[in-house]
């Protein structure tokens, strides 16, 4: 008997090879795409992607795109680590984007203020009432709002056992409706100047990465995490071990909406407006985040860190294709062909790993 | 008597009009490794469920330690005591060793909900001593156990059982899978249980096997149980003989 053929169907050990992190491959690929544009930028525009060209600013690195790219993803971004945690358990959500906008909506509400310009509101939803109220109010509202759909998704999927991709669609179209339906299809603007604060700058960011870091902390270091990861890898297995399985995925879901709630929260706060159709397709924006940064769909597999890296190429190609002055619609046709190619990768990496 | 582990009396399991278990009288005493045989659909995957609690009871009684138990499920169980290896194998391919050793039992640091701290260098700690008793040898415990060969994995999961089993130790079919030299690594380690006096109830198409590590062979067929006979008393063609019909009922023990 050789070594090669011990163990099942030829399985091969090597106990001294360490796995390269996922991430690792990541955080290349990511470095890997800058230079690319960088290059591209050297030798096609005569201008730098990475580094500032201009006299009139005393920076080594062009800080004014780099704080666009991350600043325009940490919304979308937000969203991801919820669908991360998702991810990992083996389901989907496809509702993010339209809880988002309901969300905005209904935060909106909330958060009018009784005098635009010294005149008094014209857009105000109750009429004369709930004007002025504490920004916290909107804010808790806004939360609930993503907290109830978020926990309908997870309900359904727990106890009625119908396919997550089912139960999210439902979500998905049932949330854009009653964003709709909330105002008539009208916009919602005209917030307190304590909440336009919230979006304002670079808070987005913050936001986004302060909770990158707690959720990176809770997958790693909690219960929660570590169930997470048991039931994508084998949820029969989970069950099996006690885990309470329906319970969990509850939660995930519950945390999934409500920090899609939060973006919409951010993002409202940031346009100054909230409409209904605010946040369509960011649900697969989001996807996209956790699929590049190597959030395997099959589940168990992939970090926050990993989505926060993903998020960052997703950044920086929207970014570097308007560098390149490049229409939108290549964006968009590219962003579609990178997703099935991540997807592509994770399936080929995983086949290689059974081979040995 | 007192040095009995787990006694069933008329223990009963009907799926709508399917009798698959029927008046199963079963002891089994302090160190003793008892296997069950018999043909595809004898009972003895039904018998074990429901000693586990996997599936309730149509009728009877379960003893453990001369008390009578209802275990609402497999966890209840297996906080009494009782470890199981299933069939399928219940391990998360991506977690590391220590993960899946306490997956569902975890030890904290902290307690706080859903989001208590785990304690990994405990959990870690405390695995090494559970491999180093039970001699399972993995190479790399902070490897996720996907890329180990079925007999490591299978050799996590006996680790996961013999550690944590306080009163005695179920396994359904563990070598069904395995290669040769897998298969000897396990059955080893069943030795080890037998000299640590821990009690195993062992599932087993293969006859050889249940000769080489058992005390006593009960042989099920058609929902009941047909034999109970003492390794030394019996050969193999006499426990074929019980499984295929040949034989009707005999002394049970």
């Amino acid at each position: 008997m050789t070594e090669a053929s011990h163990g099942l169907g030829g399985l091969k050990y090597d106990p001294r090879k360490k796995e390269r992190p996922q991430e690792l491959n990541v955080f290349l690929a990511l470095v890997l795409i800058v230079v690319v544009f960088e290059l591209i930028g050297r030798v096609f525009m005569g201008d730098s992607f990475l580094f500032n060209t201009r006299d009139n600013v005393d920076t080594l690195f062009n800080n004014q795109r780099l704080s666009i790219i991350i600043l325009q993803v940490s919304i979308v971004g937000i969203i991801a680590l919820g669908v991360t945690q998702v991810i990992i358990t083996g389901g989907i959500d496809l509702s993010s984007g339209s809880i988002v906008g309901v969300t905005a909506m209904v935060a909106m509400s909330f958060a009018q203020t009784a005098m635009v310009n010294g005149n008094p509101n014209p857009k105000a939803i109750f009429g004369e009432g709930l004007m002025d109220l504490p920004v916290l109010v909107p804010l808790l509202v806004g939360l609930v709002c993503g907290l109830v759909a978020g926990f309908i998704n997870g309900a359904l999927i727990a106890y009625t056992r119908i396919p997550p991709f089912i139960a999210t669609l439902g979500m998905m179209v049932t949330a854009r409706g009653a964003a709709k339906w909330w105002s008539k299809g009208n916009p919602i603007s005209f917030p307190t100047e304590q909440y336009s604060a919230i979006g304002q700058g670079m808070n987005p960011v913050l936001i986004f990465v302060a909770l990158a870091l707690l959720f990176h902390c809770v997958m790693t270091y909690t219960r929660y995490g570590k169930h997470c990861y048991a039931i994508g890898s084998n949820e029969a297995a989970a069950r099996m071990s006690g885990i309470n399985v329906n319970a969990h995925k509850v939660l995930v879901y519950t945390i999934a909406g409500t920090l899609a709630a939060l973006a919409a929260v951010v993002l409202s706060s940031k346009n100054l407006t909230a409409q209904a159709g605010m946040g369509v397709m960011y649900e697969l924006d989001a996807i996209a985040m956790a699929v590049i940064g190597g959030i395997s769909l099959s589940g168990g597999r992939g970090s926050i860190l990993g989505t926060v890296l993903g998020a960052l190429i997703f950044g920086v190609i929207i970014s570097g294709f308007t560098f390149l002055k490049l229409d939108a619609y290549y964006q968009e046709m590219v962003k579609g062909i990178i997703i099935v190619a991540a997807v592509v990768l994770d399936q080929w990496r995983q086949r290689s790993r059974v081979r040995g | 008597m007192d040095d009995i582990v787990l006694e069933t009396r008329g223990l009963t399991k009907r799926y709508g009009g399917v009798h698959a278990l029927e008046d199963a009288d079963f002891i089994l005493r302090k160190g003793e490794h008892v296997a069950v045989v018999g043909d595809n659909g004898a009972g003895k995957s039904t018998f074990v469920r429901q000693i586990t609690a996997v599936e309730q009871k149509s009728a009877g009684q379960i003893l453990l330690d001369g008390r009578e138990v209802n275990f609402a499920g497999p966890l209840e169980a297996r906080e009494a005591g009782i470890e199981t290896v299933f069939q399928t194998l219940a391990l998360a391919d991506d977690l590391d060793v220590p993960s899946n050793l306490f997956l569902g039992r975890e030890l904290f640091r902290f307690r706080l909900g859903p989001f208590s701290i785990l304690d990994r260098k405990q959990m870690r700690e405390r695995t090494l001593e559970a491999l180093k008793t039970t001699a399972v040898k993995i190479p790399n415990v902070d490897n996720p156990i996907r890329n180990m060969s079925g007999g490591q994995r299978q050799c996590v999961a006996i680790a996961r059982t013999a550690a944590f089993a306080s009163k005695l130790v179920i396994m359904d079919e563990p070598t069904a899978a395995l290669g040769v030299q897998e298969t000897a690594q396990v059955e080893n380690i069943i030795r080890g249980l037998k000299d640590r006096g821990v009690p195993l109830i062992l599932i087993s198409h293969n006859l050889r096997q249940v000769f080489d590590l058992v005390d006593r062979i009960v042989v099920f067929r058609r929902g009941r149980i047909v034999a109970s006979l003492r390794k030394d008393e019996t050969d193999g063609n006499d426990i074929v003989s019980y499984i295929t019909g040949v034989k009707g009922v005999a002394e049970v023990a």
